[in-house]
């Protein structure tokens, strides 16, 4: 193995992609050589590592310095000042990380400072597509544990203990979801994961994938071990192109490192996986949805009991579980699910992904311990509100979650407390908006997508949300009348007790919270005949 | 070599029918084999149309019935041949509350089509999609495979001239 004085990072998550970053890691390591430094210092292209909006970013070790927004034309520079003399380039540096002009710190920028990372523990640290990296860096190293020194029962109880709840929004503890499947007795049980993130504003799941894709097969294969599942499918959108390239490459080397397949590591367990593309379909993401989509159907839900885990994909016990869900499997393992509790809360321990958007200075991808409060989030490490205007609303949960307002900012995180002030924590995307849009308008804009994602197989959703939507825009069309108010609430009701899945029964949340919390604007649209943000034309 | 017309209006006198039968005989084993047949299909003839879509079902031995459900469930397929370039505008929120509505606009002006339609020249279709899963650098549009962040109406000829 060689060693190297520097590695020098380079995120290539789909978001620096697009602001150019391959040009800046071929740039730096041409100019690396010319450097006459290619033994010394080696260029990576990682995962994500954020900070989604400053990049591309460039990180370098072993200081840790973090570079934003580097352009080909920075990469002379950052190699004669730093890789060279041993200098920070100030002007390029990511927050505070270069205090003391010049000098080469290892302070971590404020972004970083409050973010824990179980999850995204490789993300951004090594390269994807490397197994080698992943395994330095005690990849793989659970499921020899499970395999050599575990039963799948003691799994099981791990994973229990640790009180891991299911990522993907639901919240359902995982080490029962398991032992459900456990106990089924089939010729076949099957574990799926679910990488169908269709909630607008999340795209954790792409990020983790692209960034650490063994982590997820690590993941899953515990997960088949502990339910007695040989085989596994990763349903993922067909539009997280770069994602699909990683994973078929990642799941190619497990397989030629005999970490996938027939009697793996000698234990006698078998396991393989195989990547099916989504084709589109928000519902998807429901679990029953996404078993009839991969068994080829129209993805509409199947009526509930019976669960997936005793009777999902074709007729079989299927684990479903969500991509952050998966990457957490790992490390619980490896550290024990003491370890595991020792972050976030007595309720929900352990970390959250969360993807940070909209009218706030540092969007991106961060992982902070359960029962952080939103304020934090939102001035600590998302920098406040840009361009000197006033936070609105932040909507927790994506768009099938609720608004808070500002006297809600110190509610704590988690799978519990933001249920209690009537919204939800969901999948992890974070919407925060500014005080120059319209509450109608964005309570609009939320309608037209379920009007337009409810799959129609039941009557609650596909015309509670035809209705909703009717009513609000009406609103903003300026020909509200107060009673709708009354009959949104009510319906909204309805809804969320009738509908047959998550869809019907959480598209309803942000209207109601919205007209619990800023009721008042709709009545002045109502009353007033006025838009106090401007947006709507009447 | 087999000859028919296929309804996207070529007249087509080519392999690609072979090759369907290749990508049906591929996945027929497999259970579900039904969505990532049509994934490769359109990929190969540009849209699902009537005779493509009768063809898998046929060689499957489902009703045809079966295969326009499923076509017409998922945004990705479509029956009606789109331009040479999609155009995808992101309406997820995030990219709302940063003026999407006035990226779809000025796209809509920019091009003369509506919302779903094709340019007379049949060079873009213009769409607008759910999240895209690029909420850092909203607003977000996608022209075939290429993605563009925090485009501002302003630049659209711009883009648009590097695909004429």
């Amino acid at each position: 193995m060689e060693f190297y004085r520097s590695h020098v990072l380079v995120c290539g998550g789909t978001p620096c992609v697009l602001e150019g970053c391959k040009a800046v890691r071929d740039a730096l390591i041409s100019e690396v050589r010319r450097a006459g430094l290619a033994g010394e210092v080696k260029v990576v292209e990682t995962g994500c590592l954020g900070p989604c909006d400053m990049g591309p970013i460039v990180v370098v070790y072993p200081e840790g310095i973090t570079y934003a927004r580097v352009g080909v034309k920075d990469v002379p520079v950052i190699v004669e000042e730093h890789l060279l003399k041993g200098r920070a380039v100030d002007r390029l540096v990511l927050g505070t990380g270069a205090k003391e002009k010049g000098v080469v710190s290892y302070e971590r920028p404020p972004y970083f400072e409050l973010q824990q990372r179980i999850v995204l523990r490789n993300c951004g640290m090594i390269d994807p597509d490397s197994i080698d990296e992943y395994i330095a860096r005690d990849g793989y190293r659970a499921l020899a544990k499970c395999l050599t020194e575990m039963t799948p029962g003691e799994v099981i109880d791990a994973v229990k203990e640790s009180g891991l709840l299911g990522r993907g929004g639901a919240a359902f503890p995982t080490g029962v979801k398991w032992s459900f499947t456990a106990r089924a007795t089939a010729n076949q049980k099957y574990v799926v994961c679910n990488a169908d993130e269709g909630e607008p504003g999340t795209f954790k799941d792409r990020l983790i994938l692209e960034g650490d894709p063994h982590s997820i097969i690590e993941g899953m294969a515990i997960a088949g071990y502990a339910v007695g599942a040989d085989k596994g499918f990763i349903y993922i959108r067909g539009e997280y192109v770069l994602s699909i390239e990683r994973l078929e490459r990642a799941i190619q080397k497990a397989r030629e490192y005999g970490l996938l397949g027939e009697d793996i590591l000698g234990s006698g367990f078998d396991f393989d996986i195989e990547v099916r593309k989504g084709a589109g379909a928000y519902v998807c993401g429901e679990e029953t949805a996404l078993i009839e989509s991969m068994e080829g159907d129209r993805g509409e839900p199947r009526l509930k009991p019976p669960y997936p885990g005793t009777c999902g994909l074709w007729g079989k016990p299927t684990v479903v579980n969500n991509v952050e869900t998966l990457a957490n499997v790992p490390p619980i393992i490896l550290n024990g699910p003491k370890w595991f509790r020792g972050f976030g809360t007595e309720r929900c321990p352990g970390t959250k992904v969360f993807t940070l958007t909209g009218d706030v200075n540092n969007k991106g991808l961060i992982e902070v311990p359960m029962g952080i409060t939103l304020r934090q989030v939102i001035y600590e490490i998302g920098g406040g509100i840009p361009g000197g205007r006033a936070f609105k609303i932040a909507q927790t949960g994506g768009t099938s979650g609720g608004c808070l307002p500002k006297e809600l900012l110190d509610v704590p995180m988690d799978y519990f407390s933001l249920p209690e002030a009537g919204s939800a924590l969901g999948s992890g995307a974070l919407l925060i908006v500014d005080d120059s849009h319209c509450i109608v308008d964005i309570a609009r804009c939320f309608m037209k997508f379920f009007k337009h994602e409810s799959c129609g197989k039941c009557v609650p959703c596909r015309e509670g949300t035809d209705r909703l939507y009717e009513i609000v825009d009406k609103v903003a069309q300026g020909n509200g009348r107060l009673e709708d108010l009354d009959l949104a609430l009510e319906l909204s009701r309805v809804m969320q007790v009738a509908s047959l899945c998550g869809l019907g029964q959480a598209a309803p949340l942000s209207l109601m919270t919205i007209l619990q919390y800023f009721g008042d604007e709709f009545r002045e649209h109502i009353v007033g005949k006025t838009c106090p943000a401007g947006t709507c034309g009447f | 070599m087999p000859t028919a017309t296929c309804r996207c209006g070529e007249t087509i006198v080519d392999d690609r029918w072979e090759k369907l039968d290749e990508i049906i005989e591929k996945h027929r084993a497999k259970q579900g084999a039904l969505i990532p047949i049509l994934h490769e299909a359109q990929e190969l003839f540009g849209c699902l149309s009537e005779d493509v879509q009768l063809k898998v079902a046929h060689a499957l031995g489902i009703s045809p019935a079966e295969v326009y459900g499923v076509a017409t469930f998922y945004s990705f397929f479509t029956l009606k041949p789109r331009g040479k370039h999609k155009i995808a505008v992101c309406l997820g929120t995030a990219c709302y509350v940063r003026g999407a509505s006035e990226l779809v606009r000025a796209l809509k002006e920019e091009l003369g089509v509506e919302v779903n339609g094709t340019t007379k020249d049949g060079r873009f279709t213009l769409e607008v999609v759910r999240c895209l899963g690029a909420c850092g650098l909203a607003p977000v549009m996608m022209i075939g495979d290429n993605v563009y962040g925090r485009v501002k109406p302003e630049k659209i000829p711009e883009i648009l001239k590097e695909y004429q």
